[in-house]
């Protein structure tokens, strides 16, 4: 069975590009365009990633995370944050609520971030 | 020290204006000043010593005095350096809020373009390469813009900006912006409504700056309306103004946000959540460019049920 993706990003522009690339790779990709949408599918899809942005509509990422990790339901799903922020604190405070990697997009193409995930399934 | 920089050091004045401050809140000039009323009130306590050796209380009050005036020159010159200070925190602030800003459309053209350029991008039919084209090109246009609001910002801050000023029918130049907005307000699901008095006189102003103030207002109304919603402008006459006014029924603004709405940067809470694009600087640029065509802005906004923005601006 393929693995399943959940992609938390208001970029409409970034959920097309990773998503599509994502699907071509063989996983199942699961679109939320902000935060309550995301933490809600987290729960009823039991994804095997989540893949989050910070920077969210109705519920910012570190709130989502936070919930993700209370939740006992889905505080086993591995999150990697997906961001343009990379303020010391706010990679600090993420890797404390539990996130497995934090990646700053900026710093990442396509191809490495496609690698990154592949990577994480294949350990 | 080589002695060119010594001279520059000694070129007070020069450098009083690169800070943009006034000399009397330019540290270097203070300095100048107190070092003068030094060397002054040593000469005078001196020679007023010597005369009135006699009476050594008058030496004691001339020195408290003037260790009066010393000390409050010393206090101004503490407070000038804080705002210094400030105003480098506020340059760094604005360098990671800046960056930051870019970045977002940034990645999207470059993982965009990985993707068309990518070996994986001839599995994908023309149809979606069209789409991808379009991200693109929507990306750079985001980044353009927020470049021009910054250097706005940045010739407002500067002073820089020298106003153009012609007779303008501000009328028509609302229908024009309200017509170029038009699909923006469709796909938003906004009707836009127009209402202007008759035979509304011209005002001598400069249209691009004018443009750009009713540019902002008007965007801001469509883009925090919700869906179904509507846009109404009116246009007055009110003694030697012009009275603009634009009513939305939006998200409004959060009672304890609404004294910061004109600062730069800033953005209202459930506008952040409502739509995380956006970069604080639209009333910004709308408050500068009222505030130096001699107008006067302001609202009115309840939480959920919309905000109200007007503007006045002198006929002549």
């Amino acid at each position: 069975m393929s693995k399943t993706i959940l992609l938390i990003e208001d970029e409409q522009a970034l959920q097309k590009t990773i998503g599509e690339r994502l699907s071509q790779e063989g996983y199942e990709v699961i679109p939320a365009l902000d935060g309550e949408i995301g933490l809600k599918l987290a729960g009823t899809k039991k994804p095997d990633l989540i893949l989050l942005d910070l920077i969210l509509p109705k519920l910012q990422g570190l709130e989502v995370l936070k919930k993700l990790k209370e939740n006992n339901e889905t505080k086993e799903i591995p999150v990697a944050v997906l961001t343009n922020l990379e303020q010391i604190e706010t990679v600090n405070k993420a890797l404390e609520l539990g996130a497995t990697t934090y990646l700053v997009k900026a710093n990442y193409s396509l191809e490495e971030v496609i690698g990154k995930v592949k990577q994480f399934f294949n350990q | 020290m080589k002695p060119e920089n010594i001279l520059s050091q000694l070129n007070i004045f020069g450098q009083c204006k690169q800070y943009g401050i006034s000399f009397w809140q330019c540290p270097q000039f203070l300095f100048l000043i107190m070092g003068l009323i030094n060397i002054a009130s040593s000469l005078t306590a001196w020679s007023i010593g010597n005369k009135f050796i006699d009476s050594p209380e008058a030496v004691i009050l001339i020195v408290l005095s003037v260790t009066v005036i010393l000390f409050i020159i010393a206090f101004i010159i503490v407070q000038s350096f804080d705002k210094l200070a400030q105003a480098n925190r506020m340059k760094s602030e604005f360098i990671s809020i800046v960056s930051h800003q870019l970045r977002s459309p940034l990645t999207n053209l470059k993982w965009a373009l990985d993707f068309l350029t990518s070996g994986n991008g001839g599995m994908i039919s023309e149809e979606k390469k069209v789409e991808y084209y379009k991200t693109l090109s929507e990306n750079a246009e985001r980044m353009g813009e927020l470049i021009d609001n910054l250097l706005i910002v940045s010739r407002m801050e500067q002073g820089k900006i020298v106003l153009k000023k012609e007779m303008i029918s501000l009328e028509e130049l609302i229908r024009g912006l309200i017509h170029d907005f038009q699909p923006f307000a469709t796909a938003s699901n906004v009707k836009i409504k127009f209402k202007a008095e008759d035979k509304m006189p011209k005002i001598f102003a400069d249209p691009y700056q004018v443009k750009l103030l009713v540019d902002n207002l008007l965007n801001n109304a469509i883009r925090y309306t919700k869906n179904g919603g509507m846009v109404e402008i009116g246009l007055s006459s009110r003694k030697e103004k012009l009275f603009f006014e634009i009513k939305d029924s939006g998200v409004g603004i959060p009672k304890e946000d609404q004294k910061y709405i004109f600062q730069k940067f800033f953005r209202a809470g459930n506008a952040l959540k409502q739509q995380t694009q956006g970069s604080g600087l639209g009333l910004y640029i709308a408050k500068s460019v009222v505030a130096s065509s001699g107008g006067k802005i302001n609202f009115k906004s309840e939480e959920g049920k919309g905000s109200t923005f007007w503007f006045t601006l002198p006929i002549k």
